[in-house]
């Protein structure tokens, strides 16, 4: 019998449906998989038994010829921002250890009831603040790749969904939801050679996602390839009443409108993301990027995107203001921690407990975010940054009178070391430069794989869409991956 | 208002106040702002809250659209702006009320801009002076949980009941100058909120409080330091706490002090203010558009559904009671101070009644039953329809007036009794219907004229107030049962012959 | 602008974040470097511009006036970390 775990979504669904394999044999082999893979800490919470009892469902649906939804029998892993009723649910962090939700988010909500099951809540970076996954108060990610050298250095998954896209890269699941609030699908998709996609602000639901930024949030899949992220994004996304935000729009089919010809359209390479000294590597991917896409029949257009350099420093202001607000519920009072020291009042309580309880970047971010929203200060930094933020919009409405896509480098780089850059968070902010821009504008972008530097580690393209264009997305990322003929996988050590 | 103005004597001479007013109101709804909990009174501790309102990881505010309409309604009925644009923001600060950790209000964008209302400094007086009282702004707000400090000796215990209840935050401008006027303010923006009925204005369950922005100056010189006196939940303890912050903030100035701009605490047994030190470090609050929002966009649709359905407010109602319905100026004011008089009088109406007749009748009899019952008029055992059939047996001759009121009287005690008996009922069982049998009545002022030789004599003299005596005597003999109008016009026969 | 330890205490109170002596030294330089290079944005010319309020076009849905949610006390105080009956507990607050 053929390694089930080496399967992803869509053949996972087809050889259920079909009876090729059961989806409790499915659900078995990784829950296997993530028992073995303890040394990344993929998993903050592993659920073998919700895995199996959806697989279980599903393949009782199937025995009696019920109609199977569009994830039925594909065992998940979920990112540990999504509430889960009964389950754990962190967001990665001290402040919210133990706490078990008595409900569930939307989003899961709708992949249960679309048959996928639940192996386990994934790492990432505390409160998705972070693009390491080393900012987890439950330890690091280890991304099962490294580099051609020889040696063994632990490498960076990206973050935040770090341990979403490590575990899809060593098999730990077939796909796995992400957030993504200022690249944290992408990025980490990017460097562990997986797919992933944000789609348009407001097509998930946020609803039951502990929030980082409510303007800038966005949930999507991390799945092998674009098929399975269209399988899935079809099953996460949806109007959902209980977000003021969410859009009142019908779900498109993606997975049926899935084309890699892309005669008539247009693909615009913006100027100003060729930054002075881009990385060699990442430079030919992307000129490989430019050639696939025009095999597939694109035109190719030279774009301006005027404020990109502005697009960082916005979201280093807009971001943290907002989390600084999201995440003053956390005070010790109704749920989570609580450190009351002898004798201490209710305000010393929510001081003593919000400094146990949050991460050194939670605890930057907040204090960034405070400071630009305070008095004085809040129309230098806030309203400025949201003006910035409204011009770069612009900009992409400019480029879209030229083009119908966006193609650029998902991330500046490879996968780099742990370590090599948690003393700097400014060079840790600037890892998401290629990413930030598309999010600051609400608009829908992916990350497929480009290839592979010289150190033998993956690189990711980033496609950019118009609001709403999801399946322009998705096609263009097929398009390359026909075309780029990614098959590397990380060498198993773990 | 009668220029009588306002001034504290100082030892440096006299000083004028200056006070504006944040009221809070609380929006009637059945659910709240942001939440699908009920928004009702009461209720076990803890059972009015949802996800929402305790603030669970990932829990998102979605607007109630009756709060809106209900703010949008009041500020209608003060002439305000209404702006179809407006935005909710976030009032960031920690306090174990506040679950989210932000208030979500409007500080840039309220929803009602400036308008005004008419006070009258006493409501029943017609001479007495109106004066206009700016409104800045409303805004719509979510109010706080409630903290327990009785409980527990060394805890203060969490309601979350109230939390996200919907709020409108009415706030003046500065323009009250005495603790009288800004009594009559609050008592004329409960009775506007009533008619609209946004707000049940219900000061003792906290449905109305009010925040007192009181600052002193020498008479017309600059404006001084303000204080904030938060949560004064009644209409006396506005003017109290106005009257003894002002005397406060004289005292300190005169002393050489310096007046802090701090929120403070309204002590109604002690008779003082004291500053609320756990709201000290509170005032940057970080106010900045709520991302989990978007912008409110009113439609003409529904801004016309909201004018359409205001009913006719106390000044247009008082207006028309003098000039169409007749009523004297007094009665008119008395009516249209509270919407429930208004609207116990309008039904009445309804059901036939002569406005004259009913209003006379509902501000003496009625009033001077429930006084003494010690009821309000939503408590009146007595409704309209009950007070229209008795009104009608008077206006048809049916009853007299003096026998209406032992009608009324009996009704009440078997009101008491828990099984009222209507007015015709009593009537007819009693046999209290008036005679105008011309035979019967001639009859008796014989007798009358008979029984006082005396009085006759004086009145055939030309003493003819004494009429009214012998009208009395007849009424008396036939123990009240006599049409008056018959009786008049026989007695005047009878004493010209 | 620029920040100095004081300014660092003070952030650090309203953000109710206790924060050590070192700490706070520390976190002057991380924050003046995170700052200094945000203000860049105030070179990019603004004039004319709205602040963005909505991402994608979108407008304010109103819910229906009906009660649909509350009483669920139990889940409410499912993770209280103080619970006291049917309350939550804190440490007392005197006004
Ligand atoms: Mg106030
Ligand atoms: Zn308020």
């Amino acid at each position: 019998m053929t390694d089930l775990t080496k399967l992803g979504v869509a053949a996972i669904r087809s050889g259920v449906a079909n009876g090729d394999f059961t989806a409790v044999e499915v659900a078995t082999a990784f829950n296997a998989n993530v028992a073995a893979a303890k040394v990344l800490n993929a998993f903050i919470v592993e659920t073998p038994e919700k895995a199996i009892d959806a697989a279980k469902a599903v393949d009782a649906d199937r025995a009696a010829g019920k109609l199977l939804g569009k994830m039925a029998g594909v065992p998940i892993g979920m990112k540990d921002l999504f509430a889960t009723e009964g389950v754990q649910t962190t967001a990665a962090s001290h402040i919210l250890e133990g706490f078990l939700p008595t409900y569930e988010s939307t989003v899961s909500a709708n992949l249960w009831k679309a048959g996928a099951g639940m192996l386990g809540k994934l790492n990432l970076d505390q409160f998705a603040m972070g693009s390491s996954n080393e900012t987890s108060y439950f330890g690091n990610v280890i991304s099962p790749w490294r580099r051609n050298d020889g040696g063994n250095a632990a490498l960076a998954p990206g973050g935040s969904s770090g341990g979403s896209s490590t575990a899809i890269a060593a098999r730990l699941c077939p796909a796995a939801t992400g957030t993504d609030t200022g690249g944290s699908i992408r990025q980490p998709a990017a460097f562990v050679g997986i797919s992933g996609i944000k789609p348009t602000y407001g097509r998930c639901s946020r609803w039951g996602i502990v929030a980082f930024a409510s303007s800038l949030d966005q949930a999507g899949p991390m799945a092998r390839d674009v098929r399975d992220c269209a399988i899935m994004l079809e099953a996460m996304a949806g109007f959902d009443p209980k977000d003021s935000t969410s859009l009142d729009l019908p779900v498109p089919e993606w997975e049926a409108g899935l084309s890699g010809d892309l005669r008539g359209k247009k693909v615009g390479i913006p100027r100003e993301y060729r930054l002075d000294g881009i990385d060699e590597d990442i430079a030919k991917m992307w000129d490989n990027g430019i050639a696939w896409l025009k095999d597939a029949g694109a035109e190719v257009v030279d774009i301006s995107l005027p404020h990109t350099k502005y697009a960082l420093p916005a979201y280093y202001i807009i971001a943290p203001a907002e989390a600084s607000s999201n995440l003053a519920r956390y005070d010790g009072v109704r749920y989570g921690l609580r450190d009351l020291p002898d004798g201490a009042g209710l305000q010393d309580m929510y001081a003593a407990t919000r400094a146990a309880g949050f991460g050194a970047e939670v605890r930057r971010r907040i204090m960034i975010g405070t400071y630009v929203l305070s008095a004085g200060f809040y129309d230098a930094y806030y309203t400025q940054a949201q003006k910035v933020r409204a011009l770069i919009a612009r900009d992409f409405e400019n480029a879209w009178a030229q083009c119908d896509l966006i193609l650029a480098p998902t991330a500046p780089s490879a996968a780099f070391g742990l370590g090599e850059k948690t003393s700097d968070p400014l060079s840790m902010y600037l890892n998401d430069v290629f990413a930030v821009p598309a999010s600051l504008a609400g608009l829908p972008a992916m990350s497929v794989p480009g290839g592979l530097d010289k150190q033998g580690l993956p690189l990711g393209l980033q496609i950019v869409g118009k609001a709403l264009d999801e399946q322009g997305v998705l096609n263009a990322g097929l398009a390359i991956e026909e075309r780029a003929g990614f098959t590397a996988e990380a060498e198993k050590w773990w | 208002m009668t220029e009588s103005t306002y001034r504290i004597q100082g030892a440096t001479g006299e000083w004028e106040v200056v006070i504006g007013l944040e009221v809070h109101a609380q929006v009637t709804s059945n659910a709240k702002l942001f939440s699908g909990a009920s928004a009702a009174y009461g209720g076990e501790p803890n059972s009015h809250v949802s996800l929402v309102d305790a603030a669970m990881p990932g829990m998102l505010p979605v607007p109630n659209r009756e709060c809106i309409r209900q703010a949008v309604r009041t500020g209608m009925a003060i002439n305000a702006q209404i702006n179809k644009w407006s935005r909710f923001d976030r009032k960031n600060y920690f306090y174990a009320d506040l679950p989210q950790g932000y208030q979500i209000s409007q500080l840039y964008h309220p929803l009602v801009g400036e308008g005004a209302i008419e006070v009258t400094l006493d409501e029943k007086d017609p001479d007495s002076l109106t004066r206009s009282i700016g409104i800045e702004r409303i805004h719509v707000e979510q109010d706080a949980g409630k903290l327990m400090h009785d409980q527990h000796p060394t805890m203060s215990y969490v309601d979350l009941n109230r939390s996200g209840v919907a709020l409108m935050e009415i706030v003046s401008r500065p323009d009250m100058r005495s603790p009288a006027e800004a009594g009559a303010y609050v008592k004329k923006l409960r009775s506007i909120l009533r008619y609209v009925g946004s707000c049940d204005g219900n000061m003792e369950e906290g449905s109305m409080r009010a925040d007192v922005n009181v600052s002193v100056r020498k008479p017309g010189g600059e404006l001084g330091t303000r204080t904030e006196t938060k949560n004064v939940n009644s209409i006396r303890f506005v003017m109290q706490a106005i009257e003894v912050e002002a005397r406060r903030q004289v005292d300190l100035i005169e002393d050489g002090g310096t007046v802090v701009q701090e929120t403070r605490l309204f002590d109604p047994n002690k008779m003082e203010t004291r500053s609320m030190r756990s709201k000290e470090d509170a005032h940057d609050y970080r106010y900045f558009p709520d991302p989990d929002l978007l912008p409110l966009d009113l439609d003409d649709a529904f801004l016309e559904e909201c004018r359409a359905s205001l009913p006719e407010l106390p000044d247009a109602k008082r207006a028309r009671y003098e000039n169409e319905l007749g009523l004297t100026a007094y009665n008119a004011a008395v009516l249209t101070a509270e919407a429930e008089t208004a609207f116990w009088f309008e039904d009445l109406l309804g059901h036939g009644v002569d406005p004259k007749q009913g209003s006379n009748w509902l501000l003496s009899e009625l009033f001077g039953a429930l006084n003494k019952l010690g009821k309000s008029l939503d408590e009146s055992p007595v409704s309209p329809a009950q007070a229209a059939e008795l009104l009608k047996l008077i206006a048809d001759g049916t009853i007299s007036g003096s026998i209406a009121k032992l009608v009324f009287e009996i009704m009440l005690e078997t009101a008491a009794q828990g099984n009222m008996k209507g007015a015709a009922a009593i009537v007819e069982e009693k046999g209290l219907k008036q005679t105008s049998d011309t035979g019967a009545i001639e009859a008796v002022i014989a007798e009358i004229l008979a029984a006082n030789p005396g009085q006759l004599e004086q009145y055939r003299g030309g003493k003819e107030q004494l009429f009214g005596f012998f009208v009395g005597q007849t009424m008396k003999a036939m123990q009240g049962k006599a049409n008056p109008g018959v009786v008049n016009e026989l007695l005047k026969k009878a004493l010209s012959s | 602008m620029s920040v100095d330890k004081d300014t660092v205490n003070k952030i650090a109170r309203l953000s109710r974040i206790a924060i050590s002596d070192e700490e706070a030294d520390k976190m002057v330089g991380e924050l003046n470097g995170i700052l200094a290079w945000v203000e860049q944005l105030g070179e990019v010319d603004v004039t004319g511009v709205e602040p963005m309020t909505a991402v994608i076009p979108n407008h304010l849905r109103l819910r229906d006036d009906v009660v649909t949610d509350g009483d669920v006390r139990e889940k409410v105080l499912a993770n209280a970390p103080a619970r006291e009956g049917s309350f939550f507990g804190v440490p007392k607050v005197i006004e």
